[in-house]
């Protein structure tokens, strides 16, 4: 065994995988990834399952070292200068530390969530089958928090096999696709209107369990107390000050606001790597074409291992020096912690 | 039983689940059809069915749109939930200890006055109470009931307090509740119970299903002490009464 150590860490980084299924029944809370596609991608440069438990990055930077032997990562996800030892290591790659060699995240650039995925996956004991941190009902293994600097994870050492790039498909721009309901009827026509064809905000008190909208008031038929329902991820609720907030992965399981609109699967990690104060637009699609994405998105996230390339044909990050001279740096966004739950119920 | 509620409404919750509604208050006999809705799932499952989540009035069925699409499913569900189905099993009975008042129920007092009577007698209503599991929600465990008697029956706090503690026995609007993790609450706090309604390293981890029938009874804050030292070390001090 080797141990990969967290040399250094911003908030809101924390260990997810694909989510704690089969017991919303009972109030808890699913968690995982908030971008799938890109979790699945690192898992899969390091031949991982693709919802294998992973180091979700939040946007600051992190730094991570090989101890007692050599650890193969992929990095994958939002876009951010990364090197071992000053030699820049490539977004979308599976690179090997050699034992007491340092991997350096920089600052997200644009969007929020990168991940660290490691060959032969973070282990620890699953709760209703995940490690994910749920850091309000103390779960997630093996830190039931977010991660600090110190902590470490006992992992494979590296099998040597060569390195990889995974070839991804274009990132999508555009609106972010919605269906309507399920309590669209809780609003008139001009309401829907407003909420389809305003731009909005991501408000910086955002964070896993929510993104807060900033943009015009929505206004409600009939007020904003209905009887909880269920809630599911990229429920669009709107509270009573007219606001919406698009749940996210640590979404309570039910909720007692209007929903308008759901985000459609396959634009959920999209809409989690916008960062604060970027404009963003919904667009209403109808149940066919959001299932037929949402198929489409199953098929790439299964299909992944039939994009992986070999690293060879790269030998700088391209990415890297074309940002060298970009002055600022995006600032998210997800600020775990400064966003209060409205105290419901 | 079911002849005031309206047709079920198919709610489309994006594209990978979709909200069986039965009525949009909170209405027992809505309910019961969601439970039975529920047990009738579990049954004799769907091909494409991940988890169905009950709620007062609605079944959140979550599933697959690789496995099955929106309209196949939907079709299946109303069929089912259109039909008289058979009343759920008999339900299981627990007997939930709860010391009141004091520092475990810091309302009680407002309550008693806001009600222009004595904090036993709230107590008294609360205990008289029959309550079922009517969901589990927010927060793991967070067990809503109905059967709340009406005189107790009253608006939610105006400022929802931020953290309210592990246990706390609550009411608000129609509803009682057993909260088991600390979180934010704007219902009225009664009292607290040792009772962990989920523990992680217990078996079982979820006390309560919906359905549960429910009914308190009060202790003593000494007594509250040693059952919550004996809950702390695994013990599953609820008393499940057998019928």
């Amino acid at each position: 065994m080797s141990r990969l150590v967290v040399a250094s860490i911003g908030p809101a980084s924390s260990v997810q995988d694909g989510g704690r299924l089969g017991a919303q029944r009972y109030g808890l809370t699913v968690s995982g990834a908030m971008d799938r596609l890109s979790l699945a991608a690192a898992n899969t440069l390091v031949g991982n399952e693709p919802f294998a438990a992973a180091v979700e990055i939040g946007p600051f930077g992190a730094s991570f070292t090989a101890r007692d032997g050599a650890v193969r990562v992929a990095i994958a996800g939002a876009p951010r200068n990364a090197d071992i030892a000053g030699s820049p290591v490539a977004m979308d790659t599976s690179v090997t530390l050699k034992d007491g060699e340092t991997l350096t995240l920089g600052f997200a650039r644009g969007g929020a969530f990168t991940y660290l995925a490691i060959e032969g996956a973070i282990k620890g004991e699953p709760v209703f089958g995940s490690l994910a941190v749920n850091a309000r009902a103390g779960l997630g293994s093996p830190y039931p928090r977010p991660l600090q600097a110190g902590d470490e994870f006992s992992v494979d050492a590296a099998s040597g096999a060569p390195e990889l790039r995974i070839e991804l498909p274009k990132p999508v721009s555009g609106p972010i696709r919605v269906v309507l309901g399920p309590q669209d009827d809780e609003f008139d026509d001009a309401n829907k209107a407003l909420f389809l064809n305003s731009e909005w905000k991501i408000s910086a008190t955002s964070d896993r369990m929510g993104y807060r909208l900033e943009g015009p008031a929505i206004k409600h038929l009939h007020g904003h107390n209905i009887v909880s329902d269920g809630t599911v991820d990229g429920s669009i609720q709107v509270p009573g000050n007219g606001a919406p907030i698009a749940l996210m992965m640590d979404r309570g399981t039910s909720g007692g606001y209007p929903k308008i609109a759901t985000v459609i699967t396959a634009d959920l990690g999209r809409l989690a790597q916008t960062s604060a104060g970027t404009a963003l637009r919904f667009k209403q699609v109808g149940m066919a074409e959001a299932q037929d994405e949402a198929r489409k998105f199953a098929q790439l996230i299964r299909n992944l291992p039939d994009r992986l390339r070999s690293s060879d044909t790269i030998a700088l990050n391209i990415e890297a020096l074309s940002d060298a001279n970009v002055a600022g740096y995006a600032v998210s966004a997800v600020d775990a912690g400064t966003w209060q739950v409205a105290a419901e119920p | 039983m079911a002849a005031t509620l309206p047709p079920p409404r198919l709610l489309p919750s994006g594209d990978s689940a979709v909200t069986v509604e039965f009525s949009r208050t909170i209405d027992d006999d809505a309910n019961q059809r969601v439970l039975a809705l529920d047990k009738a799932l579990a049954a004799s499952p769907i091909d494409g069915i991940t988890e169905s989540v009950p709620t007062y009035r609605s079944l959140l069925v979550h599933y697959d749109p690789g496995k099955i699409g929106f309209d196949a499913l939907g079709d299946r569900l109303l069929a089912l939930a259109s039909q008289k189905l058979p009343p759920a099993t008999k339900a299981r009975r627990w007997r939930i200890p709860v010391a009141y008042g004091g520092e475990h129920g810091i309302d009680l007092e407002d309550v008693a006055k806001a009600l222009n009577t004595t904090p036993d007698d709230i107590v008294a209503r609360h205990v008289g109470g029959d309550y079922k599991v009517a969901m589990i929600g927010f927060t793991p465990g967070w067990s809503y009931l109905s059967g709340l008697d009406k005189s107790l029956h009253m608006s939610r706090r105006q400022n929802p307090r931020l953290l309210t503690p592990a246990g706390t026995i609550s009411i608000g609007g129609v509803q009682a509740g057993i909260q088991c993790l600390a979180a934010p609450s704007g219902w009225h706090l009664l009292g607290r119970t040792p009772v962990r309604t989920y523990q992680l390293h217990r078996n079982p981890t979820f006390l309560t299903e919906p359905g549960d029938r429910v009914t308190f009874f009060a202790i003593d804050h000494k007594t509250f002490e040693e059952l919550d030292r004996a809950a702390e070390a695994g013990e599953l001090i609820a008393e499940q009464v057998v019928a």
